[in-house]
């Protein structure tokens, strides 16, 4: 067993854990923070992206003893008394329909945002490559990101 | 004939931002995998690494040994108990329904099949102690291919051999259709194999208090199951309660009774414990039930003007080792949508259903109707290359046209409503159809290396499963009714009790918006229950596009009966007759006398308080309603998709896809919108990126996302999406919108490759068309030595 600490969704946490105990089975399993969907096993689904210190991470392809020191968000971390601005744009361009690819899509284009605030079209389809959704078929996710950067969410 | 004239309409058409997104975008969701009971336990299942084989021997004794390990069962110990999964389907007086155990007991017959579980403390002790669980296995020999499984000679998947059935329907004189012909085109075309993938792994957690047994399940169908368990394995069904929480996507493929549901519900019980079970995705991958894999024989016999005179269909469809819930019952669901929405004189259909050593396959978004629209919308283009003219006159000449509406089928089938010009002349504008088949016409004519083809769709579809009658006739061994109460809660809020299991669809949403027209309370007011069945007790569940035309219904007929007893109070309370009331904007009022009302809220505290009801009246305005349907639900539409096809590299590039679809009265386009999407990329997936690969030892090859290609937003291109609306005979008007885009878009896709093509002398690229097909098949017609992309 290994010694982690980290901050999770602004709450810090110290644990002993299994060295190959991945972390989102950490996030889900020791913390209880089921937010984070796990829809594969081979890190091709991106449903379980978090953000480590501000950068996206498939939390299927971490080891909790990776992020030891970090700070992670989680879906359930991003709203600040309001939702964020990919929150409200996913809803209202019906960006979701069975959700389980949502939080995972949701952190990825806040990364994606982060590094070019205004993307083309071109552009979201490219950087969400990662991450795949069965329902939407894509066009309102790809709107819901412009939207969500129309409105300042990669400021 | 509609009566949606008459319906309030301020919350129909309105496209309403959901009411279940609030829990999905913030992470507070329920999804089973979720879920922690006290005591829980895990398990983790031991399969089959054969394809066929049978069991020597299985020894959990060292699995048992390993710390943290609770118990560990072969097939035979629970050999009493497991009895046989449930195929509901029995398409004709002598299928062949094998027995098929939750856990193999003497024989394996598909790599994946569950021989052993193992049950621990937690999922990572579980999944160690799989490997300690020895199997020894007589390897025989696969049979994989149904062209050949039948064959004197084909090793046996069965005792009883490899068919499973045949199944034949036939109107009008074929032969005399075909005797002298001026035209006949034979085409062979391959349904692949398919893998669901809804995004939400299967999970499912059992727990038993007493002889009462809570069952949560990543379910389409929880009424199903409950009435499965009870059927099907000797538990009471007043002590089963099954629960459908937050389900990620289904797509037909949590439309099923599972090995791993039953062994929970077992192994609970006989461990005293709460039991979870989630499914990895290559664990999925392997054991989800599959989708269409069929050989389809199509002949088409045509007059020199294209119109059609005949059409036989002779299918070859893939069950797999097993029949699983409706199994046999998928193509029977295309043999009524081959001739589509054209006329003929003649159709004949069999399908022979065959075993081999792979997963089973059964229902996946479409389920029958994709496989059939993709045959006859190829057709139609072989038709059109054949007379030399365009595919859409082909289409045209050969249509119903829209004042033939109602129109019986040579299937019997009645369209109800229709219009094939309207939804075609949209897309085409849409398209800039004419504007592109002068730039095809230019870049072929300079022999452009990267071609441009054109792709038409004109489909239409039988969906919103109903009626019972019919179901009834065609073997199904269920109702296709479904169920909704209204409950009128003392403040004027509603609860809204639906029988649908919505699994990603909308329907808190969409529910809302109908019962807030129909009762004139405000949208916000209303909460929608669903998916658990001690909450909703009634219901046939969500498939095969039925929640709205169906239940939906169901609803409206719920709304009647509370306005029907409100009437008798609100009467009561103005001291006028019931004969007078009319109920409008959510008020009772005295007719002629507008001045006089109660509103429903003041109506329904009354009737809570209840101290002063009429004579006889009960203090309540609850009201329910089952509604099943006298015909199915006929949605259409004209999908047109171009192409850029790259000669040299084989590799396709959608460049523009268009959609116009009608599916009558529209509740929520925000959500019909996002169905079409949604199902225009799944059928795009069918024509490009996906299949499901055995080797010839029948290992599955495409067990991970990394080898079964579900297309990312890079993949897919964006769609321009319309409607046209000709409204169903039904009171709202509605049609179904699930399936239509995923059986619309393959033959659209394909028929554009195609289109590229046919310069070159192509006429046919087997699914997916992947880069190395197309190449492969660019090279054949230039007379090269790789092999043809065509049936492989």
């Amino acid at each position: 067993m290994t010694q982690i600490k980290m901050t999770v969704d602004g709450v810090s946490y110290v644990d002993e854990v299994e060295p190959r105990l991945l972390l989102v089975h950490y996030l889900r399993d020791v913390l209880g923070k089921t937010g984070t969907p796990i829809g594969c096993d081979t890190s091709n689904c991106g449903a379980c992206t978090v953000l480590m210190d501000g950068v996206s991470v498939k939390s299927c392809s971490v080891l909790a003893v990776q992020a030891d020191g970090s700070e992670i968000t989680t879906i359930e971390g991003l709203a600040n008394g309001e939702w964020h601005p990919l929150q409200k744009a996913f809803n209202a361009e019906h960006a979701l329909q069975c959700g389980f690819c949502t939080p995972g899509m949701i952190l990825a284009s806040a990364d994606l945002l982060r590094d070019n605030p205004n993307p083309t079209e071109e552009q979201v389809r490219e950087g969400l490559e990662g991450n795949l959704c069965r329902c939407t078929g894509y066009e309102n996710i790809v709107r819901a990101v412009r939207r969500a950067a129309q409105a300042g969410a990669g400021q | 004939m509609t009566a949606t004239a008459q319906s309030p309409t301020a919350e129909l058409g309105r496209a309403r931002a959901r009411k279940e997104d609030a829990r999905l975008v913030t992470g507070r969701t329920t999804w089973t995998d979720n879920l922690v009971l006290p005591g829980m336990l895990h398990m983790a299942f031991v399969r089959s690494p054969y394809a066929h084989a049978r069991i020597s021997s299985v020894d959990v004794s060292a699995a048992k040994a390993l710390p943290g390990v609770v118990a560990a069962f072969s097939g035979a110990d629970f050999a009493d108990e497991q009895g046989s999964l449930p195929c509901a389907w029995p398409v004709t007086p002598d299928i062949v329904i094998p027995p098929h155990p939750p856990m193999a007991t003497d024989e394996v017959r598909y790599v994946g099949e569950a021989v052993a579980v193992v049950v621990a403390r937690d999922r990572y002790t579980a999944a160690d102690a799989v490997a300690s669980v020895d199997v020894s296995y007589e390897p025989l020999e696969p049979v994989l291919d149904m062209r050949t499984a039948l064959d004197e000679g084909s090793p046996k998947v069965h005792e009883a051999g490899n068919k499973s059935y045949e199944w034949v329907f036939a109107n009008g004189d074929l032969d005399a259709a075909f005797a002298d012909a001026p035209v006949i085109i034979e085409r062979e075309f391959r349904q692949q194999r398919l893998i669901p993938c809804a995004m939400e792994p299967r999970a499912v957690v059992s727990s038993w208090v007493g002889d009462e047994l809570t069952l949560w399940s990543a379910t389409q169908i929880p009424h199903v199951l409950r009435f499965a368990i009870a059927a099907f394995f000797g538990i009471p069904e007043q002590n089963i309660r099954v629960i459908a929480p937050d389900v990620g996507g289904g797509f037909g493929s949590k439309l099923q009774v599972t090995a791993e549901e039953v062994l929970a519900v077992l192994v609970s019980r006989r461990l005293g414990r709460p039991v979870k079970w989630t499914e990895s995705r290559s664990e999925g991958n392997m054991t989800v039930h599959h989708g269409r894999d069929q050989w389809q024989r199509i002949r088409l016999a045509a007059d020199s003007d294209g119109r059609i005179r005949g059409l036989s269909v002779d299918l070859l469809a893939d069950m797999g080792a097993y029949l699983m819930l409706v199994t046999p019952g998928v193509p029977l669901l295309g043999a009524f949508m081959f001739p589509a929405i054209y006329k003929m004189d003649a159709y004949s259909f069999k399908c022979t259903g065959i075993f081999t050593t792979k997963m089973p396959t059964d229902a996946y978004r479409g389920a029958g109707r994709p496989e059939a629209t993709f045959a006859i919308e190829r057709m139609m283009d072989e038709l059109a290359a054949e007379l030399g003219i365009d595919p859409l006159e082909a289409r045209e000449r050969n249509w119903i046209k829209h004042e033939e509406f109602p129109y019986t089928t040579i299937c019997g089938l009645t369209y109800d409503s229709g219009n094939y010009e309207a939804a075609t002349a949209r897309a085409k504008e849409l398209f800039g159809y004419d504007e592109l088949k002068a730039e095809q016409a230019e870049r072929n004519s300079r022999g452009d290396p990267i071609r441009l083809g054109i792709g038409i769709s004109t489909f239409t579809e039988m969906c919103g499963l109903a009626p019972s009658r019919v179901l009834g006739s065609l073997a199904y061994g269920a109702g296709g009714w479904e169920h909704a109460s209204i409950r009128m809660l003392p403040t004027g809020k509603v609860e809204v009790v639906t029988g649908s299991s919505a699994h990603g669809q909308g329907h808190e949403t969409a529910w809302s918006q109908i019962v807030a027209d129909q009762l004139g309370v405000p949208f916000e007011d209303i909460r929608v229950l669903h998916g658990d069945t001690q909450i909703s007790p009634k219901g046939m569940d969500t498939y095969g596009s039925r929640s709205l035309a169906v239940g939906g219904l169901a609803l409206v007929g719920a709304c009647d009966k509370v306005i029907m007893k409100g009437k008798a109070i609100a009467a009561h309370m103005m001291e006028a007759s019931a004969n007078d009331i009319e109920f409008t904007g959510g008020r009772f009022q005295v007719r002629g006398d507008p001045e006089q009302g109660r509103s429903i809220q003041e109506v329904a505290l009354a009737t809570f308080a209840a101290h002063d009801l009429p004579e006889g009246v009960e203090p309540s305005l609850d009201s329910d309603s089952t509604y099943d349907p006298d015909n199915f639900s006929f949605p259409h539409g004209t999908h047109l998709c171009a192409t850029e096809v790259d000669t040299e590299t084989g590799m396709v590039t959608i460049r523009s896809y268009v959609a116009v679809d009608d599916v009558g009265k529209v509740v929520n386009p925000l959500i019909v919108e996002g169905q079409v999407h949604g199902g225009i990329a799944q059928g795009i997936a069918q024509a490009l990126y996906e299949e499901a690969v055995y080797d010839e030892a029948g290992n599955l090859l495409t067990t991970t996302l990394a080898d079964y290609l579900v297309p990312s937003a890079a993949d897919l291109p964006s769609y321009v999406t319309d409607r046209t609306e000709s409204p169903a005979a039904n009171r709202l008007g509605v049609k179904g919108v699930g399936e239509a885009g995923t059986i619309a878009s393959t033959p659209a896709v394909v028929n554009a490759i195609v289109d590229a093509l046919r310069p070159l002398g192509i006429s046919d690229i087997t699914m997916p068309c992947t880069p190395e097909r197309v190449w492969r098949a660019i090279e054949a017609a230039r007379g090269g030595s790789a092999n043809g992309g065509g049936a492989a």
